[in-house]
C-alpha cells in the first residue's frame, strides 16, 4: 500500500463568515500574513511526509476559500525542490476547465524533470462550478475533455520532433515539449470518476482508477475496473490500479483523533455551501437528472445522505457517522487500520489510500497525525497488501 | 403529424441532417416564428392569436422540441445558415421572420447574410448584440440560475416568476432539460451574442421592428435602443406589464404590434401556401 498525503490548502479563517466561499466570494476577507502561513505550513507538512516515507498528492480549485491551490502542477514543482523521495501525483489536472493542453503538457514534463520522474498524473474533467470560472463550455466540454487528454499524453509520447494538430478544439502547427517527460513515454497515469462507464474506460487504458470519498462508487466500480482490465489486458488488475480518497485522523486516544476528524470534516461541510446556481451547469448531467431538478425546484450535490443501513445521516453528518460510511478513518493506529482494512476487504483490495487531512486541523495536529499515520499504520497497511498480492 | 388544439399540425421535415420538427398553423401572410431558449409551446395562447391572423411557420430550432442535434450545428452562426436552407428548400418568400429572445438573435443572423426571401424581420427583446465595453454585462446571465429558477428573470408578472414544474410529466420535463442545454450550446460564451453581430447589423435591409418588454430584466428596453440605432429604419414597440416574454404575458398586445408592422409591409405572395404538398 502507498499512501499519499493530500491537503486542500484551504482558507478556513474565512470559512465562519456569512458568505459563499465558492466563486463570488470577496477576496478582501482574506488576510494575506494568515494565508502566507498556511502555505508555508502546507510545505511544511509535505516535507515531513518526504522524511516519513509518504508520498504527496496535491488538486487544485479556483475561486474557493476551500482550496488556495490554484494549479497543482505548479505547487507540485515547488514541493518537488523541497523533496528527494516522495513521489508526486497531480489528482488533477482539471483538463475542460483547462483550455490549452499544450502548456498541460509543458508543465507536467518540467516537474518531472524537474523532480527526476517522482511525478504521477491525473489528467481530470474537474469540478462542475468552476466551468463558471473557466468558461469552458459545459455542453461540449465531455468531448473536449478525452480529446485533451489523448492530445496531451501524444505531446508527451512524441519525443522525435513537434507534432501537429488540427481539430474543432484544438489547433497547433508546433507541439513540441522541451524538455520531455523524465519518465517515458509519460507519467504513470490515474483518472478520478464516479462514473462507472469512465471507471471502465480507465481499465482500458490501464490507468489507476481514483474513487474519491464516496464508498458506494468504489463497491461500484472497483468490479467493474477488474472485469474490463482483466478483459482488455487478459490479466488480473494488479492492487496499485485502485485508489480511495478518504479524510484520515489518528491520535493517541480516540476522542482526539475523533475532534480531529470533526475538523477535517469542517472542509466538507464549507465545500458543500456553494450557491446551487453553480452546482449545474447545463449540460453537465444528463437530461433525465436534470428533468427531475426542474421538477423538484431544486438542485443536490452527490454527497451521500444515508449510513449504509439506509437510515438518514445527521446534517451535517458527525465524525462517527461518517466513519460508518467508510468516508473519515480516525481513531487510534489500532482503530484507524482496522477501519481501513475493513473497507479494504469490502472493496476486494486497493493499492493506494489518498490521505486526506486539513480543514480546520491547525499544523501541529495534522503533523502529529501524519507521523502516527507512517509510523503505526502504513506498515500494516504495506504488509496486508503484500500479503493479498502474495495471495493472489 | 400531431394536430394541436389551434389547428396547427407538427410535422418532421429532413433537412441538412435535421430531423427538424416544424409545427404550422393558420392562413395568410407567412411568419416564420423563431422560439426563444425555452423552446416552442403550440399550446400557448399567443400561438393560436398569430395563426388566426398569420400562416405561422414555428420551426423548434436543432436539439430544440423533437428536432435533432447534429455535431455540424453548435451555434447561432450554425443555426442562421441551417434556417436560410429551410426558408428556401421550403420555397418561402416574402415571409417576416419573428424572432423571440434567442429566437431574435437567429433572426438577425439571417438578416445580415442575406435577406432575399424575406419582407421584414421582428425581433421580440432580443440578445444576439453586444453594444458596450468588455467590463459591461448587458445580457442577464440565464446560466447562472437552475432551470427551475428561469422564470423569475423571464417574467414581470409575480404569478409567472413562481411558476413551478412538479407536475410535469417526465417526458415533457426531460424535453424542457434538452431545451435548456441546447439553450447553452448556443448561448453560453460569449453569453447570448456574437461579438461581431453589432457591427454587422447595417447589413440588414429590410424594415424591421423591435418589440420590448417594458419590464425586461434579461435585456432591458435601453438595450433594444441600441438595436434600434445599428439597424437602418429600424422603429421599437414598447410592451407594457410585460418581462422578457411579451409574447407570453400580453399576448394579445404581442400579436396586435406584429399585425401592425405587417401592415405596413408590401402585399407579399410568402411562396407556396400552407396548402402545397
Amino acid at each position: 500500500m502507498q499512501s499519499w498525503y493530500f491537503s486542500e490548502q484551504s482558507y478556513y479563517p474565512a470559512w465562519d463568515r456569512d458568505v459563499t466561499p465558492k466563486v463570488t466570494s470577496p477576496s478582501s476577507l482574506v488576510d494575506p500574513e494568515i494565508a502566507h502561513r498556511l502555505l508555508r505550513d502546507y510545505i511544511e507538512e509535505c516535507k515531513l511526509c518526504d522524511s516519513l516515507g509518504l508520498n504527496i498528492m496535491a488538486n487544485e480549485h479556483h475561486a474557493t476559500y476551500t482550496c488556495m491551490n490554484v494549479s497543482c502542477l505548479m505547487t507540485l514543482g515547488i514541493i518537488a525542490s523541497h523533496t528527494t523521495n516522495a513521489r508526486l501525483l497531480a489528482l488533477g489536472v482539471p483538463v475542460m476547465s483547462r483550455m490549452d493542453p499544450y502548456r498541460i503538457a509543458e508543465e507536467i514534463a518540467y516537474v518531472d524533470t524537474l523532480s527526476r520522474g517522482r511525478l504521477e498524473l491525473g489528467l481530470i474533467k474537474g469540478t462542475a462550478f468552476e466551468l463558471y470560472i473557466s468558461n469552458a463550455h459545459p455542453v461540449t466540454a465531455p468531448d473536449r475533455y478525452w480529446e485533451a487528454h489523448d492530445l496531451i499524453v501524444a505531446a508527451l509520447s512524441k519525443r522525435d520532433g513537434s507534432l501537429s494538430y488540427e481539430s474543432r478544439n484544438f489547433n497547433y502547427r508546433y507541439m513540441n515539449v522541451i524538455p520531455p517527460c523524465y519518465q517515458k513515454p509519460t507519467p504513470p497515469m490515474w483518472l478520478t470518476t464516479l462514473s462507472t462507464n469512465t471507471a471502465k474506460e480507465a481499465a482500458r487504458r490501464g490507468h489507476v482508477l481514483a474513487i474519491t470519498a464516496v464508498a458506494k462508487a468504489a463497491r461500484q466500480s472497483f468490479p467493474l475496473y477488474r472485469e474490463e482490465f482483466l478483459k482488455t489486458h487478459g490479466r488480473p488488475a494488479p492492487l496499485d490500479r485502485f485508489a480511495y480518497l478518504g479524510y484520515v485522523a489518528v491520535a493517541r486516544d480516540e476522542a482526539t483523533a475523533i475532534e480531529r476528524g470533526r475538523k477535517i470534516l469542517d472542509f466538507v461541510k464549507a465545500s458543500e455551501r456553494i450557491e446551487p446556481r453553480f452546482i449545474n451547469p447545463p449540460g453537465a448531467l444528463p437530461h433525465a437528472d436534470n428533468a427531475r431538478f426542474l421538477k423538484a425546484g431544486t438542485t443536490v450535490t452527490h454527497r451521500n445522505k444515508l449510513l449504509p443501513d439506509g437510515t438518514p445521516m445527521s446534517n451535517p453528518p458527525t465524525p462517527r457517522e461518517q466513519i460508518l460510511n467508510n468516508v473519515l478513518f480516525a481513531g487510534t493506529p489500532d482503530q484507524v487500520y482496522q477501519q481501513i482494512k475493513t473497507f479494504y476487504d469490502s472493496v476486494g483490495g486497493f493499492g493506494q489510500l489518498l490521505v486526506q487531512a486539513g480543514g480546520t486541523m491547525s499544523h501541529d495536529e495534522i503533523c502529529d497525525s501524519l507521523r502516527l499515520y507512517a509510523t503505526e499504520v502504513q506498515p500494516r497497511l504495506t504488509a496486508l497488501t503484500k500479503s493479498h498480492a502474495l495471495a493472489a | 403529424m400531431q394536430t394541436n388544439a389551434t389547428s396547427g399540425q407538427s410535422r418532421q421535415v429532413p433537412l441538412s441532417g435535421v430531423d427538424l420538427e416544424v409545427w404550422e398553423g393558420g392562413k395568410g401572410r407567412t411568419v416564420l416564428f423563431l422560439h426563444p431558449g425555452d423552446g416552442f409551446d403550440a399550446s400557448a395562447p399567443y400561438v393560436s392569436a398569430l395563426a388566426s391572423r398569420f400562416r405561422v411557420i414555428a420551426p423548434s430550432h436543432p436539439g430544440f422540441g423533437r428536432s435533432s442535434l447534429p455535431p455540424s450545428i453548435s451555434s447561432v452562426d450554425d443555426l442562421s445558415y441551417f434556417y436560410l436552407d429551410f426558408i428556401e428548400t421550403q420555397g418561402l418568400e416574402d415571409i417576416v421572420v419573428l424572432g423571440v429572445s434567442l429566437g431574435g438573435w437567429i433572426a438577425a443572423e439571417i438578416g445580415v447574410k442575406s435577406t432575399a426571401r424575406i419582407a421584414g424581420l421582428c425581433l421580440v427583446d432580443t440578445v444576439g448584440a453586444k453594444f458596450a465595453g468588455p467590463m459591461t454585462r448587458e445580457i442577464f446571465d440565464l446560466f447562472s440560475v437552475p432551470q427551475y429558477e428561469q422564470a423569475r428573470h423571464l417574467y414581470h408578472d409575480p404569478k409567472l416568476q413562481q411558476q413551478t414544474y412538479a407536475h410535469l410529466d417526465d417526458e415533457t420535463a426531460t424535453r424542457m432539460a434538452r431545451n435548456h442545454e441546447s439553450f447553452a450550446l448556443f448561448g453560453w460564451s460569449p453569453t447570448l451574442h456574437s461579438q461581431k453581430l453589432a457591427d454587422r447589423l447595417h447589413r440588414i435591409k429590410v424594415p424591421t421592428r423591435l418589440i420590448w418588454g417594458a419590464e425586461d430584466r434579461v435585456v432591458p428596453p435601453d438595450y433594444g435602443r441600441h438595436w434600434e440605432s445599428a439597424i437602418p429604419g429600424a422603429s421599437m414597440e414598447i410592451i407594457d406589464q410585460a418581462g422578457h416574454y411579451p409574447h407570453i404575458e400580453q399576448p394579445e398586445h404581442f400579436v396586435a404590434s406584429v399585425a401592425r408592422f405587417v401592415d405596413t409591409l408590401p402585399a407579399g405572395g410568402g411562396g407556396k401556401s400552407s396548402d402545397s404538398p
